[in-house]
């Protein structure tokens, strides 16, 4: 089967999302390209979150469509976002506390190929286990293989939630601000690895502090008051007029 | 405080200990044991049995509750058609002790199946609202079958005098024979339960436990793996009631009441959830306070309420699971 690959990875179709009567998104289309890392923008209360939301499929949209691949996946169930090659992590750190880091990235990677096996020994899966060592080295965590999730630093429990997200070996990547809460080195490190990942897979990701982003990104989206105010490359948002009212006046940045 | 952080203590040094490793790996095998020299510890043998039904029960229940931290309300509706469905296979059409356990335990099964179905997509409070409510339809379905189940005065007739196993006639009417055959049984449901922790479908409930939102994002569909828990743990307490059909020759429809499901919650709480041995611990407390306090006074309950509210309120991880800590230190 010779499935024609398109630049297009990820579009969205007009979606519209509502919360009773606020409109936390309107009539957003607009389309990320295959390979490149692209970034999410806006001032707080932008609706960069609620947008990441519909791109993963956490949440619905009121109006409107998303397609991957070309393939409506508008309403589909979570779980079956890592199945189709989405992963994500999430905004606030969420990993599994009690068990080691390990074990964590092998649970996660483990979803790809058998959930309700109750009778062969967990042990036997040795190919998971690879995986999970090969991904501890990528994200740089291997000498907290054994230790709890729970015990880990902030930044390096980011670090692993990337990783069990690249468990399910994705084509696309969602990073809802991946560097919230680090400090500059762990922002610094945090953002080398994006780009490594982003040589082989499309990362999107949310992200407050526009300065790290301008960086690493091939394109960006502007959010604001719930609307795309623009999108480009790094070049063309610094240049944007309506962009640096709305944004870079801002004293953070 | 989450339900896993009351369960689950982070580990410890004794955890990662190789002996620590090599003793959990052999847990049934050690459990095996003890319960070959178990009927002589206690004041009382003839709560053995019983201790080793209500436990398997409460392990069932556990492994909903202490494992997926799910609380339900309708597990005397598990047990107690396990136990009538066994006991109708032998009173009403006379089968063998052995296809009758495992039509108990299989309608057992069965009915956590229909349940799951309908109550996997509830949380919390409404969880354990809808089991309950499920579970008195079930209670008012039997009552009213009587021609079947005897209704109101019990299922009758479940006389087992010998088991015959293979040409082997072991008289089940001595107690510490019947003691040892209903162990065996249930020394092979936990080592199926220690397989089953052990296996990959035992590391997506450690996830979905600890984590719920993020085994979703990981590719877990969580209601249907709360449904294959609910499922087996209906296979367990299936098990449970069809044992106690036939230790007690008689299913009285208390069974089904509500206050069966209470029990399970009870032992659970007090020998520590989310442990191994923790619900067996918890069945043995309750079945000897209950035994002994009422040789003295009949109002046994409020003994072992008071008894039920220290532990929640100074061993919030059950006596099995603060033992386990301890040790740990």
């Amino acid at each position: 089967m010779s499935v024609p690959v398109s630049d297009v990875i990820l579009r969205t179709d007009s979606v519209t999302k509502q919360f009773g009567g606020f409109t936390a998104l309107k009539n957003i289309s607009t389309s990320f390209q295959r390979g490149a890392i692209t970034s999410i923008i806006g001032p707080n209360g932008a609706g960069k979150s609620t947008y990441f939301n519909l791109l993963s499929g956490a949440l619905k949209p009121t109006n409107g469509k998303v397609f991957f691949n070309d393939r409506d996946v508008t309403g589909v169930a979570q779980h079956r976002f890592a199945k189709l090659g989405i992963a994500k992590s999430f905004q606030i750190t969420s990993v599994f506390p009690l068990l080691t880091t390990h074990e964590n990235i092998r649970v996660s990677a483990q979803a790809l190929v058998t959930c309700f096996d109750m009778f062969s020994p967990r042990a036997n899966m040795k190919d998971l286990d690879e995986t999970a060592d090969e991904l501890l080295k990528t994200v740089g965590l291997c000498d907290r293989r054994d230790r709890l999730a729970g015990e880990l630093a902030h930044g390096e429990q980011r670090a692993l939630e990337i990783a069990m997200a690249l468990a399910s070996r994705p084509s696309l990547l969602l990073l809802d601000e991946p560097t919230a809460g680090m400090s500059p080195e762990e922002t610094k490190s945090m953002m080398d690895l994006i780009v490594a990942l982003g040589k082989e897979r499309t990362i999107i990701l949310v992200e407050h502090k526009m300065k790290f982003v301008l960086g690493i990104s091939d394109r960006l989206l502007v959010l604001h008051h719930g609307e795309l105010l623009a999108e480009g490359t790094p070049d063309e948002i610094r240049r944007n007029e309506v962009v640096k009212r709305v944004y870079l006046g801002q004293r953070e940045h | 405080m989450t339900l896993s952080t009351l369960a689950h203590a982070p580990a410890t040094a004794l955890q990662r200990h190789p002996l620590y490793a090599k003793l959990k790996s052999h847990r049934v095998l050690l459990a095996a044991l003890f319960l070959v020299v178990f009927p002589f510890l206690l004041p009382l043998k003839a709560v053995a049995v019983n201790i080793l039904i209500y436990g398997l029960y409460a392990v069932g229940f556990n492994l909903l509750f202490g494992y997926l931290g799910l609380l339900s309300f309708g597990h005397s509706a598990l047990f107690g058609t396990g136990a009538y469905l066994c006991g109708i296979a032998i009173a009403h059409f006379g089968l063998p002790w052995w296809a009758a356990l495992i039509i108990g335990t299989i309608s057992g099964t069965l009915m956590a199946a229909l349940m799951g179905v309908i109550v996997v997509r509830t949380r919390g409070i409404y969880f354990a609202m809808v089991t309950m409510a499920l579970s008195q339809c079930v209670y008012y379905v039997f009552y009213q079958a009587t021609s079947w189940t005897g209704g109101e005065n019990g299922l009758r007739g479940i006389n087992i005098s010998t088991l015959n196993l293979f040409g082997l006639k072991i008289n089940f009417l001595d107690p510490l024979t019947r003691y040892y055959v209903v162990a065996a049984l249930v020394v092979g449901a936990l080592w199926f339960l220690s397989r089953i922790l052990a296996s990959p479908f035992g590391a997506v409930l450690e996830a979905v436990r600890e984590n719920e939102s993020r085994a979703r994002a990981s590719g877990y569909n969580i209601d249907r793996v709360r449904l294959v828990a609910f499922t087996l743990s209906g296979a367990f307490c299936g098990l449970a009631g069809a044992l106690q059909a036939i230790h007690l020759a008689i299913v009285p429809i208390e069974t089904l009441h509500y206050d069966t499901s209470g029990l399970a919650v009870m032992m659970c709480l007090l020998g520590g959830m989310g442990t191994f041995f923790g619900p067996f611990v918890g069945a043995g407390l309750f079945l000897l306070l209950e035994n002994i306090v009422s040789i003295w006074t009949v109002h046994w309950q409020l003994f072992v309420g008071a008894v039920f509210m220290g532990c929640v309120l100074f061993l919030p991880q059950g006596v099995w699971g603060t033992i386990l800590k301890r040790l740990e230190r």
